[in-house]
């Protein structure tokens, strides 16, 4: 986990989910490239950030690739957030006794269907061996966590618009990786709604 | 010529691929990351029966706490895990392997049960679990309480990692299980009646939860009896947060940017009905398909003919 | 089997190596602590828990101590070198005011501090401390130590347990870092920050951090030292929060110059 550095934060607001990651990749404590994204679509409206190790962070996101595509072949459907996490949750407890140092943070809006015709905003996380955690406001992850945990605990407030979302998530990464040695470089913030995606990308300190 | 299939050996179970490079990580770096674990108050009850004129059962509580280290990972987590309609489990020790665990022999029992024609007993979900459990020789850090009702009675255990059981009138584990045996110690009486009981396993928890700094939040209680299982979800929420003294709304554009994708999705597709390929409709020509030609191949692809 | 054909030493190995017991000297009993200055004043705070593993010690252990009648100091990480530590300051400093017919400025107390900590280098005081308190001129001050002494003024700082929760957060409340201000705005200046709004920001952060750190909670004690001049009638004023009550700390000297307030409240207990 502290090999690569890096960070992932998800938060729910009215309607709409967002998820941001930096985009440090380091070795140790030396800095090697400051565009290494950690957040990956699954579908339109379902993205996952995936901080730890980076080759498992490449090794994980192929895995996950292939068992979506072959889910959604499958079923002739989209995979939903809820499913999607128990998928990532079973393909890292698989691996109980070797885990993937990673610790995946899902971000998604379910789409309404016929039974649920207003769905809730999703966001989960997990450990590196896949027990899985759905909070009501915020998920963190990555080496800045307990910063981020703090921060997000102050500065996070219920219904937010996506605008509004916008600035709480970005404004609790960027002063949680400031205060941590192996996150920063840059950070990418995505806010899904019901009718667009708006990615931003965001200056921060390099050192 | 005939080929012979070789039958393949099924990959099942624990994948150990990764595990002699985390070693290798491991030692060059300051340790391997710590899972979730469930620093715990996890507690189980026996009442009813005898002079408390009441049906006998069990009554199961847990806190809501998960933690990693000393930060609180999950302030509201279920500790009550379902193993089949009439039988519970609560978790406590490592939390993916609670979770897993439970979820796993919950559909062997299922399919159990499938097999034999009716509901599993309680000492059957003991049996597997422990022996599941000893199989990894504690490796799996499930510890767990569990508790049911079958053709034979109400029963109660708690199962170690390792895969010792115990059966006992009251019981509890996790880090927070010495404040709760005191209550229980100080409070148990056999025979209790179903309110009694369900306090008293609140009151045990919610020692837990006060005393104990692995556990905290809510109490989740859990009653089986004869005539079926409630789960109050819950129970009791003695720490919930107050309101902020600041709001923390920042003035949007706060936040400086460099780059912007907008990215606009779909929101409504309007999808106009025609029925079966080849068939004749107003204003569209027929285009026939040849039958005999293409995928289809002689049964041509007309859907509703 | 091949494992029985192993010599019976060799299925003991890991016993052959000697057990060493040596006793340690230290212990952490969780808690944080945080200051703040503002122009004329200056907030010191930390909660009132104890522990030790997952046991709470007591709910109530004090952990901010007044010094002078502008000086407050805030002490957290090993409880019974905290205790120690302040117990001898307060003797420095009660001969100080002996020799000197006077009380020690917030400067040389902090000079002071640093020399008392690295008098220890080689067998530390296992304590991170936090002075605030009024300077000569009249502003308020916070200056932070490491256990052995090097020291620092600033406008904010958290430590303990949960400092790595709150001093992010006061990193963008106080110093308003990674905040662009409104176009046309003046830009932001630290330190100038109005009493009631640090109050707030203090009572949030030991909420948030009680929230998420298993060794935060129980109660919150938060010393607020003002300059001389200033009017105490808006402290009074303030609305403050559930179970919140505030009094006067007596003066340690003559007093009728700098003001000490208490104000104390309830943390979650769980």
């Amino acid at each position: 986990m502290e090999y690569n550095g890096g960070s992932v934060v998800a938060m729910i607001g009215k309607d709409c989910v967002a998820i941001a990651s930096d985009l440090r990749l380091g070795q140790q404590s030396v800095g090697v490239a400051m565009n290494f994204d950690k957040v990956f679509p699954v579908n339109d409206k379902l993205y996952y950030g995936l901080p730890g190790l980076a080759t498992d962070v490449y090794t994980l996101r192929e895995q996950l690739r292939f068992r979506v595509n072959m889910y959604r072949m499958k079923e002739e459907r989209e995979i939903t957030p809820k499913t999607f996490t128990h998928l990532v949750s079973s393909t890292l407890y698989e691996k109980r006794f070797g885990p993937y140092f990673i610790e995946p943070v899902v971000a998604g809006l379910p789409s309404p269907t016929e039974l649920d015709p207003h769905p809730k905003p999703f966001i989960s996380t997990m450990d590196t061996i896949g027990c899985i955690t759905t909070p009501k406001d915020f998920a963190v992850a990555g080496t800045a966590s307990n910063k981020l945990f703090g921060v997000a605990e102050g500065l996070w407030e219920p219904d937010l618009e996506p605008e509004d979302l916008f600035e709480t998530i970005s404004q609790t990464l960027l002063n949680a990786v400031d205060r941590d040695a192996l996150s920063g470089w840059g950070a990418i913030v995505h806010v899904i709604t019901h009718d667009k995606v708006i990615t931003r990308q965001l200056r921060a300190r390099m050192d | 010529m005939t080929v012979q299939i070789q039958p393949q050996e099924e990959a099942v179970g624990f994948d150990f691929s990764n595990y002699a490079r985390n070693q290798f990580l491991g030692q060059h770096m300051n340790g391997l990351p710590k899972a979730t674990s469930t620093g715990t108050t996890i507690v189980g009850l026996k009442f009813g029966g005898g002079d408390s004129g009441e049906e006998e059962g069990v009554c199961l509580g847990a806190d809501t706490r998960a933690t990693a280290g000393d930060i609180v990972a999950d302030k509201n987590c279920e500790k009550i895990h379902y193993l089949t309609p009439m039988i519970r489990c609560c978790g406590a020790g490592t939390a993916a392997d609670t979770e897993f665990v439970t979820n796993l022999i919950s559909s062997n029992l299922e399919l159990h049960a499938l097999s034999q024609g009716r509901p599993v007993r309680v000492v059957t979900a003991m049996t597997m679990l422990k022996q599941y459990l000893f199989r990894y020789q504690g490796h799996v850090g499930a510890h767990l309480v569990l508790g049911g009702v079958d053709s034979t009675g109400s029963h109660l255990f708690t199962i170690h990692a390792h895969g010792s059981t115990d059966k006992l009138p009251y019981v509890t584990m996790g880090s927070g299980s010495l404040a709760a045996m005191a209550v229980f110690e100080s409070a148990y009486k056999p025979y209790l009646k179903r309110e009694e009981a369900v306090a008293l396993v609140a009151r045990a928890i919610r020692a837990g939860i006060f005393n104990d700094l692995g556990s905290g939040s809510n109490v989740d209680v859990s009653i089986i009896t004869k005539a079926g299982c409630e789960t109050l979800r819950n129970y009791e929420m003695p720490n919930e947060r107050g309101v902020k003294s600041r709001n923390y709304k920042f003035r949007r554009g706060t936040t400086a940017w460099v780059k912007e994708n907008i990215r606009s999705l779909i929101v409504k597709e309007d999808v106009k009905i025609t029925s079966g390929a080849g068939k004749e409709q107003p204003g569209i020509e027929p285009h026939p398909v040849p039958v005999g030609a293409g995928p289809g191949g002689e049964e041509g692809m007309d859907v509703d003919s | 089997m091949t494992l029985l054909a192993q010599s019976p030493m060799s299925l003991h190995d890991t016993y052959a190596a000697p057990v060493e017991h040596r006793f340690n000297p230290y212990s952490e009993n969780g808690g944080t602590i945080l200051a703040i200055a503002g122009a004329d004043f200056s907030v010191i705070a930390g909660d009132t828990r104890q522990s030790e593993g997952y046991s709470i010690q007591t709910r109530y252990a004090r952990k901010v101590f007044q010094l002078t009648d502008n000086a407050v100091l805030a002490t957290n990480g090993f409880a019974a070198d905290g205790k120690n530590f302040v117990r001898r300051l307060k003797q420095s400093l009660e001969w100080y005011q002996h020799n000197h017919h006077k009380q020690m400025g917030l400067k040389a107390i902090a000079r002071l501090i640093q020399t008392m900590l690295y008098g220890r280098r080689f067998f530390p005081y296992y304590v991170y401390n936090i002075l605030g308190g009024i300077e000569e001129d009249g502003s308020g001050a916070v200056y932070s130590f490491d256990p052995v002494g090097s020291y620092e003024r600033e406008a904010c700082r958290a430590a303990g347990a949960a400092q790595a929760l709150v001093q992010p957060f006061l990193d963008n409340q106080i110093y308003f870092k990674n905040q662009q201000p409104e176009p046309g705005a003046e830009p932001f200046v630290p330190g100038r920050l109005p009493l009631s709004t640090v109050l707030g920001l203090v009572v949030d952060s030991f909420t948030s951090a009680t929230e998420r750190h298993i060794e935060v909670g129980d109660g919150i004690e938060i010393f607020i030292v003002m300059a001389k001049g200033r009017s105490p009638e808006s402290l009074l004023d303030e609305k403050l929060g559930e179970g919140m009550t505030i009094e006067e700390v007596p003066p340690v000297g003559e007093g009728g110059e700098e003001r000490t307030f208490l104000l104390s409240g309830p943390l979650k207990r769980d």
